[in-house]
Order: structure tokens, then sequence, then C-alpha cells
């Protein structure tokens, strides 16, 4: 059995589970949320794209234009309103409200689309492929897909790491009573990593979208995937979530070579023998409760 | 009349649930001085300066700064108009370095960028001598290090307005001269400072004022060494004989340095 094939495809699938888990590592890393409808809000994002596309009918990375500044709006006047509520000493609020958002916008996308499944097209992109040496045939967009996740995630490190934005975001992340007294104020920098974490929502939903179909529920299928990857990096880790991501993706495509039907389960898998053997992940790093 | 204060408190009260730490609270703070504040555990010190900072709101009554009503701004407004604040319990950011810690302070409280946010970290670094941490995580640094990070830190701020909780407790005698120089020079350089310490003859070398507080009262005001001789302060505070003659300098002078045994919070 050829395995090059399912290995090269499932490091691409890789980068769009890391795109997808970039926003929830963000948002866990910076306000301790785990923000229990982000799948949910990709897949909005998906239709929203959707609608963009059908009214001004436009490509859908035409239409990213609108969607993803409007997610990131969306998310800084959530967080404003209502997460920021949920913040405290325990985890428990804000697991409970953004479960409670999960199932009102999956209702929503029911009562006012259909449970069809949808699909997003980018005319000929989305099925052209190139032809690698050993025969192996790469889609072209899910290369792009890996390529933007890696430049992205390059963009969010250098911040992190290099500018006063991003020493802001970590001294937010370890103290943030102490931020406040340093002249800034904790709350608005968690409503900008709540916006930036939409707007990549807002491309990581294009994304699956386009290489995948989705409907009203897809999001928790979505959110499994991103919070493996995450699992699997290690807490924390821009890095370690890409690799987590990549991890996760060439299990399934490496699964889904020996038993095409397993492919999700193949995944699981990995990810438990992870939390038994590596529960701290491939970065190893301590989080504080 | 006279012009108006640099900062002013009137009638300022703090409640934490029945017990009242600070009632009634008139202080004026002209520009340039160095105002020391003494006063028995639990007085109200810290509550006061945390009222000032920010951190913890006034229960009753206004905070003016350059009469200016500022009561109801955020710690982070304060922290921006140059209200720095060095806590007894120094919180550095644990997993950034000793420089890093400073950035943050000297870019978003002083609102310097680029070089001119380096060169305030620096200084301030520099001036608590932290220079050879500079790269090291604050969280490897031993709680004196920590101290002088925070010190550091509320000077990388460029306040007009420096407040230190007992910054002096716990260094070593030969060490606190050093720290009395650093608050004049700090001193000279225009900053206001608001300093309450235990370690009373740190205080008297700097401070152009003493106010010894009780139970969130003024209970003696003015020059340090005639504050210090007050009966009231005598026997409130020093636990002295209200009558003895100068018995309260050679006790404040002869004191030893407190070398304080303070938990480590950040064990």
């Amino acid at each position: 059995m050829n395995l090059l094939d399912p290995l090269i495809q499932g490091i691409l699938l890789g980068g769009l589970y890391a795109l997808f888990a970039a926003g929830l590592s963000l948002m866990f890393g910076v306000m301790r949320i785990v923000n229990l409808a982000y799948g949910d809000f990709a897949v909005l994002a998906a239709y929203g794209t959707l609608i963009v596309v059908n009214a001004a009918l436009i490509s859908p990375l035409a239409a990213l234009l609108i969607v993803a500044p409007a997610m990131a709006v969306l998310g800084y006047i959530l967080q404003r309103t209502i997460l920021q509520r949920t913040l405290g000493l325990s985890p428990l609020p804000s697991l409970l409200v953004t479960f409670g958002l999960s199932i009102i916008i999956q209702n929503l996308l029911l009562m006012f689309g259909s449970a069809d499944q949808k699909r997003l097209s980018l005319g000929g992109v989305d099925t052209a492929s190139i032809t690698l040496p050993f025969d192996i045939r790469v889609g072209v967009f899910p290369l792009f897909i890996f390529l933007l996740a890696i430049v992205i995630l390059s963009i969010l490190s250098w911040v992190t790491a290099k500018t006063q934005y991003g020493r802001l975001v970590r001294a937010v992340s370890d103290d943030p009573a102490t931020v406040d007294l340093q002249g800034v104020n904790p709350k608005q920098i968690y409503a900008l990593a709540t916006a930036i974490a939409f707007g990549l929502v807002a491309i990581a939903g294009l994304a699956a979208g386009v290489q995948t179909s989705f409907n009203p529920t897809s999001g928790s299928m979505l959110l499994i995937f991103a919070f493996e990857a995450v699992i699997i990096g290690g807490l924390g880790s821009l890095w370690g979530t890409l690799g987590g991501a990549m991890i996760l993706g060439v299990a399934q495509t490496v699964g889904a070579a020996f038993a095409p039907a397993q492919q999700i389960l193949a995944g699981h898998l990995v990810f438990l023998l992870f939390l038994a053997f590596l529960p701290n992940g491939l970065t190893r790093r301590k989080v504080r409760a | 009349m006279s012009s108006a204060p640099l900062l002013e408190t009137q009638n300022l009260g703090r409640k934490f649930g029945q017990l009242q730490v600070l009632s009634d609270f008139d202080l004026r703070v002209e520009a340039g001085e160095v105002l020391g504040i003494i006063g028995p555990n639990g007085a109200g010190k810290s509550t006061l300066l945390s009222v000032i900072g920010g951190s913890v709101g006034a229960s009753t009554g206004r905070i003016l700064l350059d009469n200016e009503d500022i009561t109801r701004t955020s710690a982070s407004w304060r922290a921006r108009h140059g209200i720095a604040t060095s806590y007894q319990i120094p919180r550095p950011f644990l997993e950034m370095t000793v420089l890093e810690n400073l950035l943050v302070a000297s870019t978003f409280a002083a609102n310097a960028r680029g070089k001119k946010a380096e060169d305030l970290a620096i200084g301030a670094m520099k001036s608590v001598g932290l220079e050879g941490y500079a790269n090291n995580p604050a969280s490897s640094l031993r709680l004196l290090d920590r101290k002088r990070l925070e010190v550091a830190r509320a000077l990388a701020a460029n306040p007009r307005i420096l407040l230190l909780d007992e910054i002096a407790g716990g260094l070593t005698e030969s060490e606190v001269p050093e720290l009395v120089d650093l608050i004049r020079h700090v001193s000279a350089s225009g900053v206001t400072v608001i300093w309450i310490e235990h370690v009373v003859h740190a205080l008297t070398a700097v401070a152009t004022r003493l106010i010894c507080l009780t139970y969130g009262r003024i209970l003696a005001e003015g020059e340090p060494q005639a504050v210090l001789n007050s009966p009231e302060v005598r026997s409130v505070y020093l636990g002295l004989d209200p009558d003895g003659e100068n018995e309260a300098e050679s006790f404040v002078k002869n004191r030893p340095s407190e070398v304080q045994k303070e938990p480590n919070t950040h064990a």
C-alpha cells in the first residue's frame, strides 16, 4: 500500500485544522475561554459567505473581504456584551454560555436555511490539482489553505513574540489585573483578541466550506477537530497547534487508506493515545488553571 | 488664595464590609513633595495608596488631580495620567523577561513608542540595578529582585506621582541608603512621591513631610522629626513613653532594618 499519498494529503488537511484551531487557541490563551460555539461560528461564516456570493454574484474569496471583517465585528461585540460577563474564577459560565450560543446558532441556521448540505464553489480552482513526483496529486486549494495557515500562524507568533501589542497580550494572559495598572483596560485586549479569532474563523469557515460540504450542524464536528489539534499540540502554543493539526490530519487520511469508513475514528484514536501518554501535548507547556 | 495642589482627597472613605478602613480622609499633596506615611499595621496605609492608584474604589469622598475630579476613573486611566504604584507584593508578568515587563509599562502607561519606550524601560532597569537580568524571565528573580522590578515598573511608567508601598522592607542595612538615593534622585527629577514605609529612617532621610495614620485617620502630620517626636506618634506607633526626651530619634536611628520574612506569594 502506498502511504506517501495519504501522508501528504493528511499534512495538507492539517493546514485546514490548524487554521481553524488557531482562533480557538488564541481565545483560550488570552482569556482562558473555551469557546464551544467556535465551530458553529465557522459554519455561520460559511453561510454568510454563501449569501454574499449569491446576492452579489462574486467569488467566495471576494466575499471573504466582507464576511471576515463582519465576523470580527461580531466577535468584538459578542465579547464586550456577553462573553466578558462570563469571565471569572470558574470556567463554567463561559462553557455554559458558549454551549448555549452553539445551540442558538444551529437552530437559527436551520430556521432561516435548511438542513441540506451546502458547498462553496471556487469555479475550477477547488478541484484543480498539480502532480508531484511519485505520481502524487495535490489539490491546489488544500495546498493554498496549508500555506495560508503557515503564513497566518507565522504572523500571529511574530506579533506575540516581538511587538508591543504581543507583549500586552502575553501580559494580559498572565495577569489582567496588573495590566489594568499599566494603563490598559484588559477588556479591550479581550475584545480585540476575540475579533481576531472571529476573523480567523471566517477564513476557516470558507476553507471548510470549499473543501467539504456543510450543514447547520457541521460546527460540532469542526469544533472537535480543532480541539483535538489544540490538545495534541499543547495548549497555548501556536506552532504546537500546527503540529497537532498535521498529526490529526495524517491520522485521518492514513486511517482512511486502511478503512475508508473509519477516517474520523482513526483521528480520535490517535487523540486518545496522546491524552493517555502525552497529556500536555507536543510542546509540554504547563498551563495555569 | 493658594493654587490647587497636584493631588487632593476630600472626605475620602473606604469600607470593606462593615470595616471602615479609611474615613473622612483629607489630604493635599503639592507638586514636588516627598510625603512619607507611617502608621501601625492595619491603619489603612495600603488602602489609601490603592484608592489613589485606582485599583480599589472609594466608598465616599473625592480624589482630585490638578483640581479635576478623578474619583470615578479606572486604574488604567490613572496609570496613563501619571499615577504609578509600586505595590508591597510584587506581581510581575512571570513568563516575560525583566525588560519586557518594563516595556509594557513604558509603552502603555507612559505612552512612549519605539526607542523612547526602550530608553524609559532601560533607564528604570538601571536605576534599580537590574540591568544584569534584562533578558531573564521575571519568574527566575528572587523576591528582593522582584521588589526591585516592581519599583522599576512604576518608574518606567514615567509618573508625575509615584506611590510606593513598603519598598524598603527586606533590604539589608547597606541597601537602604541606595534606595534613599534613588528616591531622592527621582524626586529631584520633578516626580511627586508618596511613600509608605516601616523602615522609618529611610523615610526621614528623604521625606519633606510625614503623616502618621491610625484607624484610617491622620494622627499627626508635619515636619518628619516633629511628627516622630509628637506624644501621640510616640505612644501609638513607636510604642514609647509619650513624655520621654529624644528617645524617638535614637529609636529610629538604632532600629534594625527589619529584615522581614515575607511569604513568597509566587511560590
